[in-house]
């Protein structure tokens, strides 16, 4: 069997049950880097999913001096807090949409109704995701920590904070978008979900910045990043497979 | 007795042996029942679907058409009654139905911010595969724009340029494939289909209008509703 097959009758062999497992046979099921590709090309097209949150980001944080008042020393207190919970925010802002579209136009369904499991689609779109949100975000955040005056060693620990962090708020987040994406308004609904789960993230986020702008050594705070980000990378796209199927059966 | 031991959700008047002898090929319902919000869609539906023949499932707006393919495909497990595939029945045989299933659904899985070609990549389509396929369903020249500029009926034909593609798989089963497809567009699918029947493949589709292809059984729902109306018991008729 070869593309020269259009037309002839198909063999018996591509008609089998285990012809979905050769590869002569013409796949349904896009491999993960057919899926990795195509979503990195969708965002590519879709700019303004990749901007909004980051214009979000900085137009927030630019107006923070002006809100609290410009003093140096209370800024530099505030810049780890107020950093991360803007990129906690911009992340939310742009996992809303994450499945939605696939769910609208039927590749979800699709995709689901593949004899493999949704764990690798899944984790396309959310690598995808944190390449388009959260690397942007932390690559900006040196230059909003200077504008907040945040102390020259508390750089480095932000952008790998961000780093680390920011993938594990993909990944945790689309457990909330996949368990919301049949919903019309998830709103307020998906951010209920969600908050608590980034509380952690949070926390040691901050945390590592802090403990770098202390003097202190900041390497266990960045240690549970991993932790946690790797714990969710093994969990969170199983999960947002199972919410799915749950969504897509209704 | 005995069947419901042999298959512990059948409630079916049908033998093991007799449906074995009917079902042991292809896709079977029997006694298929399906409800929605306390309303019984359709009750004891039963139908075969052996290689090589074609399914027409047909009934008014809200008949349950969908439904009924929606269970078929195993996105729901909301039914009475048995569903086959290979004599073997669901959830047993689901994933030995769905390795051989095509499946274009209401959303038809085209991708709005892809191009034609990059949509039949997605479905493990080679470059040169897919074009041969843009080309049968009349999209020659389209293939490198996106799908948010193209029409309705363009869009049905990027999905059912998937039906044109090498080695397709056996069961065919399309919610509505007429639907905003022109009379060419409808004769070219007729004839891609006849050609599957003939390759045996077997096709179930719904569709309101008559599909001109052979051999085709026709199912419609209206046949297996509840007639009774409760009004009449309760107010007299």
């Amino acid at each position: 069997m070869g593309p020269d097959a259009v037309g002839v009758p198909l063999s018996k062999k591509a008609y089998s049950a285990e012809a979905g497992a050769t590869q002569d046979a013409y796949a349904q099921v896009p491999g993960f880097y057919t899926l990795f590709r195509t979503e990195l090309v969708l965002s590519a097209r879709r700019r303004s999913d990749i901007v909004n949150p980051l214009l979000f980001f900085v137009t927030v944080l630019a107006m923070m001096p002006l809100g609290i008042g410009p003093e140096p020393e209370m800024l530099s207190r505030m810049a780890p807090g107020l950093i991360w919970v803007m990129s906690l925010l911009a992340t939310l802002l742009s996992q809303e949409s994450l499945f939605r579209g696939d769910y609208e136009d039927g590749s979800l369904e699709q995709l689901a109704l593949q004899p493999q499991p949704l764990y690798f689609p899944v984790l396309a779109k959310v690598l995808v995701h944190w390449l388009v949100t959260g690397v942007p975000l932390a690559l900006l955040s040196p230059l909003l920590g200077m504008m907040l005056n945040l102390g020259a060693a508390g750089y480095w620990p932000l952008f790998i904070s961000l780093v680390l962090g920011t993938a594990s708020l993909s990944l945790i987040g689309a457990v909330g978008a996949a368990l919301t994406v049949a919903l019309r308004r998830p709103g307020l609904l998906l951010a209920l979900i969600i908050m608590p789960l980034y509380v952690p993230v949070l926390i040691f986020g901050t945390g590592t910045v802090q403990a770098a702008l202390d003097g202190y050594s900041f390497g266990p705070q960045l240690a549970v990043l991993g932790a946690i980000l790797a714990v969710a990378a093994a969990l969170a796209p199983l999960a947002s497979a199972g919410a799915i199927r749950i969504s897509l059966e209704n | 007795m005995s069947s419901s031991r042999l298959s512990p959700s059948a409630a079916s008047p049908v033998s093991p042996a007799q449906n074995a002898a009917v079902c042991s090929d292809g896709l079977c319902a029997n006694g298929l029942s399906c409800e929605r919000d306390g309303r019984v869609l359709f009750a004891g539906l039963d139908f075969q679907l052996p290689a090589g023949t074609a399914l027409q499932i047909e009934g008014a707006n809200g008949a349950g058409k969908s439904t009924l393919i929606r269970t078929l495909i195993g996105s729901t497990s909301d039914y009475d009654g048995d569903i086959l595939w290979g004599g073997k029945a669901f959830p047993r045989s689901l994933a030995a139905m769905r390795a051989e299933l095509l499946y274009i659904g209401h959303h038809a899985g085209v991708r709005r911010g892809l191009s034609p070609l990059e949509n039949l990549a997605w479905y493990g389509a080679a470059a040169g595969d897919a074009m041969a396929a843009l080309d049968a369903v009349g999209l020659y020249g389209f293939e490198d724009t996106l799908c948010q500029q193209l029409s309705a009926g363009q869009n049905r034909r990027v999905a059912l340029a998937r039906l044109y593609l090498p080695a397709v798989p056996k069961l065919w089963i399309l919610d509505e494939p007429l639907a905003a497809l022109d009379v060419a567009g409808v004769e070219s699918l007729e004839a891609c289909m006849r050609g599957h029947l003939q390759r045996g493949g077997s096709v179930l589709l719904t569709s309101h209008q008559p599909v001109n292809i052979q051999p085709l059984v026709k199912v419609n729902l209206a046949d297996f509703q509840p007639q009774e109306r409760h009004w009449e018991a309760e107010y007299g008729a």
